[in-house]
């Protein structure tokens, strides 16, 4: 089962002088995990934030489901089904884990009318939020407030926020950055459960996680995908390898 | 600090409230019905600024807004219906600040409060300088509301006892509406804008409508301060709808504590007090004020409503209350 999700269609971002991305394209498929891949700066961020709708392309279209949603806040995505995590932690420092994702759970079921029902009563947002906390593998700490949380677990929280959402296309923005190997290994195997109903954008630095996971790899360099195909083709790549893969050994 | 202890102590204040009038001389009673209205003007512009983090300067408009409906609305040789009085001057403030908000709300930070106090400043030349205020000293009205409801008269607001027990129940009221709507989803949604306004973007919250909602609640809420201030003292002024009048409120909100509504109530006591007490010592009254408030902020940054807890915390030295 396989059936195009997002597509991005030659997308293209300036900011000001500099091209960020230019002529993008990447197609995302339900069931499948579409890694990201590029040395720092070169652009894979800005794509995410053009797919999410935190930023407006300069030119070029998305397509979700064939339906064309470039003009769409990220709001508006957002009830289409698009969710992602930041690379930059993202959340509401002041408020606990719980309360992190009720929230998102609530976006679903908003309600905004009934003002006389408490919010923490609500049953089903706040075992949507629950089951989702526990998913990304933060069981037992739902009531630490979540601006005292480690690096690490702060990420995982960043997950666990866009599952309470319920969205179909998810794209994860360095999740494992940060993370302790056991947390790494246990997002891994998360991010395999995941990809089975939902098309995944996956922009990750840690090589043994995408190769574990992808299904498709972009690797992108300046703004411009240099190349994209199955983790054989790009693992023996030798433009890739010079591009990126080589230096990453090094450095 | 417990929530049964907190809920106890509200309901003492409720209670010395309601048993003022028995030990205060009527010129009391009026001052504190004062400060009960300032109150309700406290809390709708905490919805604001201390719940959704909208510093708005220029509240006093809706409060001025509704007060002015009252005068303007009441016939000139008998007494006008209340009920109908409370429900047109509510609406107008609400509409007006439904109608700024759609302006406003597209800027943030220190551009929003340059754009509330503009409208403000507006609203206030109209009332001031144009023939719908009918004149810049204000206008009176000759006859409290009559509170008939369908040939019943539940009370009798000539009489100064019934007045501020009416006072009382509409504070109350507000105090008990905005609790329920700060623990709701909306409430929470307004908290959640407040703490990281892209993220709930992102999580699929149309954010400006929330704040529309909010702005226009609040904007309500001053309305029925407004209302009341001008039943109560019955007199309209222009000077309702002043700067001065925005930053006093605001300097209540400030006082009493960021993100508590008894905080508002208190900040609106404490700084009411202040004012009576200041100004009968000296003219110059408003510089004792700045320093207070000055000093409130320095050594006060959870205001009022933070200094039970502060205070439980120095006696029961190292034990964590929360
Ligand atoms: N809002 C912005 N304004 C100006 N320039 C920007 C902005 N966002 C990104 N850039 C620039 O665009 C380029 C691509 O940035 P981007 O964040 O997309 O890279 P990235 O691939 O995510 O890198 P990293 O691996 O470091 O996260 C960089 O040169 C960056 O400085
Ligand atoms: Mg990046």
């Amino acid at each position: 089962m396989s059936e195009a999700m997002l597509v991005a269609d030659r997308l293209t971002r300036h900011f000001g002088g500099l091209t960020a991305n230019l002529e993008v394209c990447i197609t995302l498929e339900r069931g499948k995990l579409h890694a990201l891949l590029g040395p720092n700066g070169a652009g894979k961020s800005t794509c995410i934030n053009m797919l999410s709708g935190d930023l407006p392309p300069s030119s070029g279209r998305i397509l979700l489901e064939d339906r064309d949603v470039t003009g769409l806040d990220s709001a508006a995505r957002s009830h289409r089904g698009i969710g992602r995590s930041y690379q930059r932690t993202n959340i509401f420092p002041q408020f606990t884990v719980l309360e992190n994702c009720r929230l998102a759970a609530q976006s679903r079921k908003p309600r905004p009318w009934r003002i006389f029902t408490d919010a923490m009563k609500a049953s089903d947002t706040v075992e949507r939020a629950h089951a989702a906390i526990v998913e990304a593998g933060l069981g037992g700490r739902e009531l630490r407030k979540a601006g005292v949380l480690s690096h690490g677990e702060q990420r995982q929280l960043e997950i666990a926020m866009v599952l309470a959402t319920d969205a179909r296309v998810l794209l994860l923005d360095e999740p494992l950055a940060g993370m302790g190997s056991e947390e790494s290994a246990q997002m891994v195997e998360l991010l395999r459960k995941l990809k089975q109903n939902r098309a995944i954008l996956l922009v990750e630095h840690d090589m043994d996680a995408v190769f574990a996971v992808a299904d498709t790899i972009t690797v992108m360099v300046e703004g411009s995908v240099l190349e994209s195909g199955p983790p054989e083709q790009i693992r023996n790549s030798e433009e890739v390898q010079a591009a990126y893969l080589g230096e990453e050994e090094h450095g | 600090m417990n929530s049964a202890v907190v809920t106890l102590f509200k309901l003492a204040v409720l209670a010395g409230l309601a048993l003022f009038p028995a030990i205060g001389s009527s010129f009391y009673v009026e001052l504190v019905a004062k400060i009960l209205v300032m109150a309700i003007f406290a809390m709708s512009l905490a919805l604001l600024v201390g719940f959704t983090g909208l510093v708005s300067l220029g509240h006093a408009a809706y409060f001025g807004i509704a007060a002015y409906t009252v005068a303007l609305i009441a016939p000139e040789y008998e007494a006008a219906n209340l009920w109908f009085v409370l429900v047109a001057s509510v609406l107008a403030a609400a509409v007006a600040a439904f109608f700024i908000g759609l302006f406003v709300l597209r800027t943030k930070g220190i551009y929003f409060i340059m754009v509330t106090l503009a409208f403000a400043q507006m609203a206030y030349y109209i009332f001031h300088d144009t023939a719908l205020g009918r004149s810049s000293d204000g206008i009176y009205l000759n006859f409290k509301p009559d509170a008939s409801l369908f040939g019943w008269m539940p009370f009798n607001l000539d009489e100064p006892l019934q007045l501020y027990y009416f006072i009382l129940a509409a504070m109350v009221a507000v105090f008990v509406l905005l609790a329920f709507v700060l623990r709701s989803p909306f409430g929470r949604v307004l908290a959640g804008i407040h703490s990281n306004e892209h993220r709930m973007k992102s999580l699929g919250y149309a954010t400006f409508r929330y704040k529309l909602a909010a702005f226009t609640l609040a904007g309500a809420l001053a309305g029925v301060a407004g209302f009341l201030y001008a039943v109560l003292f019955g007199f309209v002024t222009p000077e309702y709808l002043s700067w001065h009048h925005s930053g006093n409120v605001l300097m209540m909100v400030i006082l009493g504590g960021l993100g508590s509504l008894a905080g508002a109530v208190a900040g609106a006591f404490a700084f009411i007090g202040l004012q009576e007490m200041f100004s009968d010592w000296t003219k110059h009254w408003q510089l004792l004020m700045g320093l207070v408030i000055v000093a409130a902020v320095l050594f006060m940054p959870t205001g009022l409503a933070g200094l039970p807890r502060r205070i439980f915390r120095t006696i029961n030295w190292g034990e964590d209350d929360e």
